[in-house]
């Protein structure tokens, strides 16, 4: 065999196999780096789209556009404040319950939690960020909204109705949808981001650092309080900004749940807006010269404070990887 | 003295144990409240009926066979074309560039995309594809959803040539191989598990992605497999029908709901049984 293929390269040439190794490397090189250039590409694509597409109703409403409340497709006058405030409070809302709960599941990962059921349970939680969106959607719409409307929300109504700032925050009526229940199913839908991202830095901490402290008597609270939160701090705020990000673009559950009326109100029971839900909402439908540009410009609005968030929480990951967990 | 010391600080760490304990239940609470309504909502609307017969007009029977066909579709365009194109990408950032600034601008781009909100990727297809071609069509839902591929890719595949050992390259490499040769049928052969677990963590992303199909794809009541027009797509029937008053469209919403949550639930299953494989 081995003298069949030898006759069959009779004229072999070994400089030239060599140059057409290298050919074939610079050839596999450069298709590697184009489809890895591809992806700042799409990155510039989609500001570059978004502007274009947006410019209408830039040039028509100005910087005005962010703090104006108005929203009307007849007249052809709209607004942006609404939206980017639900989408604010809504995320902040979210964050507020998922970052305790979300840290809360990662200790008990780690240290409380017997060996045997740690995968389980850290399974599930993850599956929690498999459920797709427009299912929480649906669920929210159906089981979580009615629920609320005639059970929690009457009762923090009546609860807070006589304490000055809560009863304007939890003003009636009950509709059910509204910020409150986006919120909370938000903040369902970004925990276990949370959990896996601060689990994951836990463990990084090393071993002889918690020992040490037990080995001072600390109790399990005072380990995690004083050593294991300290030394993970970049992590963590890293993981809630990644969940933040998350939670600011989330399109289809809020908008099943939030009502989507473009106004400002104080009360979280009200129905309000987010960037995503109204542009979900009212894209296929929106006529005329201004309403699909002002749109995109919330989509514009949109991308711009994700990527503020997004960049901030790399800043963050990108430290500790670096360090590898070491400091 | 110290014993009230002790007794607070005892407390305070039991009660810091009870909400621990709490929060993991918290979370879990949550799943199996979905999950359960899930099945017992979707069972009821579930029947041969949905895999055979298209999406009905309100107030008469039908199934979802043209939303299943179109989200199949869409799908497999999306994760052929992009699955290819992240692989490459990944592969250039942790052969070639690994440590190059180039590369790290690339891993920060990718990294923001990977979290983008996926109805700016669906306003971007909308300019690019809509906007020229002049109407909305299933090429451009499937774009937009490759777009929300490549990232997913790029990273897991990234991620697991890192773990590749850098004996094995060099081994290969001092037999004279060229490092494309290398690359091809020593390292990625090496990554292959990992680097499947990624796209089949792409598909499960996308197989529930609403927001970038609704203005891209758009809907479509009929059958159609012509991917120059507007398409169904499961997710987005479940939107519009979900939206309705109409008690029948409810149910098929339901049952398209089981459909897609366990779909993704068992290609995360299945992602996550390849990697514990592999380790």
């Amino acid at each position: 065999m081995a003298g069949i293929a030898l006759e069959n390269y009779g004229t072999y040439d070994r400089a030239k196999t060599v140059r057409g190794f290298g050919r074939g490397d610079t050839r596999f090189r450069l298709l590697t780096l184009s489809a890895a250039l591809l992806v700042v590409l799409i990155f510039l694509g989609v500001l570059a789209a978004l502007i274009e597409g947006a410019w209408p109703a830039i040039k028509a409403f100005g910087l005005p556009f962010l703090w104006t409340e108005k929203w009307n497709p007849v007249t052809e006058k709209f607004g942006a404040l609404a939206p980017i405030y639900g989408t604010l409070v809504t995320s902040v809302l979210a964050m507020l319950i998922a970052v305790p709960v979300g840290i809360g599941i990662a200790i008990f990962l780690t240290e409380i939690c017997p060996g045997a059921l740690k995968r389980p349970i850290a399974i599930a939680i993850e599956l929690l960020a498999g459920i797709p969106s427009i299912i929480y959607g649906i669920w929210g719409l159906f089981v979580l909204a009615p629920f609320l409307q005639s059970t929690i929300q009457p009762w923090l109504i009546d609860a807070f109705a006589n304490v000055p700032v809560l009863s304007t925050l939890f003003e009636g009526p009950p509709y059910g949808i509204g910020v409150f229940t986006a919120s909370l199913i938000l903040s369902i839908m970004v925990l276990p981001f949370i959990s896996a991202v601060t689990r994951d830095v836990f463990e990084t901490v090393p071993p002889m650092l918690k020992e040490a402290a037990y080995g001072l008597g600390c109790t399990r609270w005072e380990v995690m309080w004083r050593v294991v939160l300290p030394y993970s701090r970049a992590g963590v705020v890293g993981g809630t900004m990644l969940a933040l990000g998350r939670a600011l673009g989330e399109t289809m559950a809020i908008t099943f749940v939030i009502g989507n009326a473009h106004r400002v109100s104080a009360s979280l029971f009200a129905p309000g807006t987010t960037i995503s839900a109204a542009i979900a909402n009212e894209f296929t439908e929106a006529l005329g010269d201004l309403y699909v540009p002002s749109l995109i410009e919330l989509g514009l609005i949109l991308f711009f404070i994700t990527f503020l968030v997004l960049a901030f929480a790399q800043l963050m990951l990108r430290r500790l990887e670096a360090s590898g967990g070491k400091r | 003295m110290n014993s009230v010391l002790y007794a607070r600080r005892g407390l305070t760490d039991r009660v810091f144990y009870v909400l621990s304990v709490g929060a993991a239940g918290f979370g879990l609470l949550w799943l199996g409240l979905i999950l359960f309504t899930l099945v017992t909502e979707g069972f009821g609307g579930l029947s041969l009926k949905v895999f055979t017969e298209n999406t009905p007009p309100p107030g008469s029977d039908g199934g979802l066979l043209n939303a299943i066909a179109g989200s199949l579709m869409m799908s497999f365009l999306a994760v052929i074309v992009g699955t290819p194109i992240g692989i490459l990408a990944g592969t250039y950032l942790a052969e070639y560039g690994r440590h190059t600034r180039l590369a790290g601008a690339i891993r920060f781009f990718n990294d923001i995309l990977l979290s983008a909100p996926s109805i700016v990727i669906g306003l971007f297809i909308y300019e690019i594809f809509v906007i020229n071609m002049g109407h909305f069509s299933a090429i451009a839902g499937a774009a937009s959803l490759a777009v929300i591929v490549i990232p997913v890719v790029v990273r897991t595949t990234e991620n697991m040539l890192l773990l590749v050992p850098s004996a094995l390259r060099e081994a290969a490499t001092s037999l004279g191989a060229p490092m494309s040769f290398v690359i091809r049928s020593v390292t990625w052969r090496a990554a292959r598990a990992g680097i499947l677990t990624g796209a089949l963590l792409a598909i499960a992303r996308i197989s529930g992605e609403t927001a970038p199909l609704l203005f891209t794809a758009l809907n479509n009541q009929f059958w159609s497999s012509n991917i120059n027009a507007p398409m169904a797509s499961l997710p987005a029937v479940i939107f519009q029908f979900a939206m309705s008053p109409y008690e029948d469209w409810h149910r098929l919403a339901w049952a398209g709901a089981l459909l897609i949550t366990f779909a993704v639930l068992a290609l995360s299953i299945a992602a996550r049984l390849l990697e514990s494989k592999r380790n």
